[in-house]
């Protein structure tokens, strides 16, 4: 829609003047007062508005923030809590900026599923899409380096796992984890480069969204049905008032919502363990990382076995990174020129699948690999022995108390020398490492099933025109007044 | 400085502009490199840092089947006074059968004498797997081969400190230490 004719006139001296100077006021109404935007846009447009003031709360706050925090192993929990007790609304600001890292998150996932859905990734948008990849890559490098700040232990051992990550890469690992922390571990230096990297990277994300802007005002907003705009007159309504105002309503609602959790539950999506002073000493029982990590941390312990000459862990890290590259290398990916989940069935419903595999994994992230699925079943006694000819023998027993007393007779009843011990073992079961592995698989087969699908489905019927499909869904009402018909 | 032609205002010098344009190239080129390497190196551990990388330890006061924990450069590390018991088992165990080969003996560093201290097991606290702190006799978990357990994605190791079951790939590392004396060990990184 860049190409669309400049509707600004100067109205008085000063700004005729200004104009032929610096046109920002041409600018500003070309770009967010007059720009042309698809009439049939849905609510879950509305992300993209609300990503922007999440954007905004964060730096402000942060911004505030780092004026009274102080980075260094022996001051960085005291001065964080200190913004908590002592400073003026030191807690809210705080609360606001935990809380509004989950709450830019939330929105970023249902942006993010809105464009999947809509096939907002395709051509002509696929930079605009790669772009965002980049701001979401950069949003998870600020929540990482962020959560070390308050120096609790969830963010120190939660750094030392994630650090260690790049330990794993072959030959030139361990010097990457040494040159990260700059020093044998995680230390005074390693909180003060997070620091100055943390306040960095949100104007990065920031000139980022002015590409990404930029990305988007060429082609113009896709809209739910994934035709392109035809009728710039028919077809588009301008940004201001029409999508202002319902981005704001939608930007109120999304803020009470963010309200509730700062104001009744500010701790909620948080740990309790970071409210404990970082011990290099003692790794808490449950490393978790925050909540929208989760899918991911499921992936990276997903892999447990060796595949040839790689490393199980190694093979985790490439499956995480994997996880995330191939959202940028999507618009190769999905083969269908169809654009609209809408008019495509099958995909529709790999779709919603995928949805699924995705809140799955982070419920797997959360869990504890080892736990079982469907709750974590009994043990069962196991008496190991050596028979008269050397060989290892063992036998099972199941149940109660009962099984113990036969076991314990069985025991009793062997000759002397076999070497009898009885050992509680737990039973086999479906584990979450399990669900993970299938569930990364499933995360990557839809990227893959989106080739497959495009080159095979057929799709809907779809409408030729923003305009035709408009009148469509008008088409019931006319339809019910006229009988006959 | 060829083409000589009537009118000399005129004429491109190619040569001239061909100059500047690689000794301008050129001082940029070279000027990002010489500062992407500062800016780069800077990252690396520092003088003091690196200078905090070693410790003497008093192993005197350690008692049986218990351990010390000590911090050195940030590293966590165990010393680990082993029973009778702890140290048979650990050298019992068949080689052959473990993830990564190591009998107990190679874990052990010598005595200035040249004998070694069975009793006495000084290896890294960091689990091979994603660097958690694995839980030992104080904190009442060994895990299922009397050594250490981590918590965090269930590496069990035997009293040598050799991984036996879990993701960790490798055993706990065993540091550059030597015996000052009797009592005392040198820890570096």
């Amino acid at each position: 829609m860049s190409g669309h004719e400049s509707s600004y006139e100067p109205t008085n001296a000063f700004t005729r003047w200004l104009d032929s100077r610096l046109p920002i006021i041409r600018f500003a109404q070309d770009h967010a007062m007059n720009f042309p935007t698809p009439k049939n846009l849905n609510y879950w447009w509305t992300f993209g508005g609300i990503l922007a003031v999440c954007l905004v709360v964060q730096i402000v706050t942060g911004v505030i923030l780092a004026m009274h925090y102080s980075p260094g192993v022996d001051t960085a929990f005291a001065s964080v809590e200190r913004i908590m007790r002592d400073v003026p609304y030191g807690w809210l600001l705080r609360y606001i900026h935990s809380n509004g890292a989950s709450m830019f998150f939330l929105a970023v996932y249902i942006h993010m599923f809105r464009g999947l859905y809509y096939g907002s990734y395709k051509a002509p948008r696929e930079v605009l899409w790669v772009l965002g990849c980049v701001i979401y890559l950069l949003m998870m490098a600020t929540a990482f380096l962020g959560y070390m700040l308050p120096w609790g232990q969830m963010s120190y051992h939660g750094s030392n796992v994630i650090t260690g990550l790049f330990g794993a890469i072959p030959i030139i690992g361990d010097t990457i984890h040494t040159w990260i922390m700059g020093g044998p571990s995680i230390g005074n230096q390693t909180l003060q480069r997070f620091f100055s990297l943390h306040y960095l990277l949100p104007f990065m994300i920031a000139a980022v969204v002015v590409l990404h802007v930029w990305a988007l005002h060429v082609p113009g907003n896709n809209n739910p049905t994934g035709v392109e705009v035809q009728d710039v007159e028919k077809e588009t309504v301008p940004f201001h008032p029409y999508y202002t105002v319902k981005d704001a309503f939608a930007i109120v609602l999304f803020f009470m919502m963010f309200a509730v959790f700062v104001f009744y539950a500010p701790n909620v999506l948080g740990h309790a363990d970071n409210y404990v002073q970082a011990n290099p000493l003692v790794t808490p029982s449950h490393i978790v990382p925050e909540w929208y990590f989760l899918p991911f941390y499921a992936i990276l312990r997903a892999i447990t076995f060796d595949v040839g000459p790689i490393p199980a862990k190694l093979l985790g890290v490439i499956f995480m990174f994997a996880a995330i590259a191939v959202l940028f290398l999507l618009p190769w990916m999905d083969t269908s020129k169809v654009k609209s989940m809408r008019y495509r069935p099958v995909a529709r419903q790999f779709f919603f699948g995928f949805v699924a595999t995705c809140l799955l994994l982070g419920w797997c992230g959360a869990s504890n690999p080892d736990d079982g699925v469907f709750g974590t079943p009994g043990k069962k006694l196991v008496v190991s022995y050596t028979d008269a000819g050397g060989a290892e023998i063992t036998s099972e027993y199941d149940g109660g108390g009962e099984a113990y007393l036969d076991a314990k007779k069985f025991v009793e009843s062997l000759p002397a020398g076999t070497n009898a011990s009885i050992s509680a073992v737990a039973k086999p079961t479906f584990q979450f490492r399990h669900l993970s592995l299938i569930l990364t698989f499933a995360y990557f087969g839809y990227f893959i099933l989106l080739f497959f699908v495009g080159l095979t489905e057929s799709s809907k019927a779809v409408p030729e025109s923003i305009h035709k499909s408009v009148l469509k869904r008008s088409k019931p009402s006319t339809a019910t007044a006229i009988p006959a018909e | 400085m060829t083409d000589h032609t009537a009118n000399e205002h005129d004429a491109v010098d190619e040569d001239r502009r061909n100059f500047i344009h690689i000794a301008t190239g050129a001082a940029a080129f070279g000027g990002t490199a010489m500062f992407a390497w500062v800016a780069v190196d800077q990252w690396n551990p520092a003088a003091d840092t690196k200078a905090a990388s070693a410790m003497d330890v008093d192993i005197s006061k350690i008692p049986a089947c218990g351990e010390i924990r000590v911090l050195i450069g940030g590293k966590p590390f165990f010393i680990r006074h082993r029973t009778a018991t702890e140290i048979s088992e650990a050298e019992a165990v068949n080689i052959s059968t473990l993830r990564d080969p190591q009998s107990d003996d190679d874990r052990l560093r010598p005595k200035p004498d040249g004998s070694l201290n069975r009793s006495i097991l000084i290896t890294s606290g960091s689990c091979t797997h994603l660097g958690c702190v694995p839980l030992g006799p104080c904190q009442g978990n060994t895990g299922d081969f009397g050594g250490w357990y981590c918590p965090c994605h269930g590496s069990h190791y035997d009293t040598s400190g050799r991984i036996r079951k879990g993701p960790a790939p490798r055993n706990l590392p065993v540091p550059d230490y030597r015996y000052l004396s009797d009592t005392v060990v040198n820890i570096s990184l």
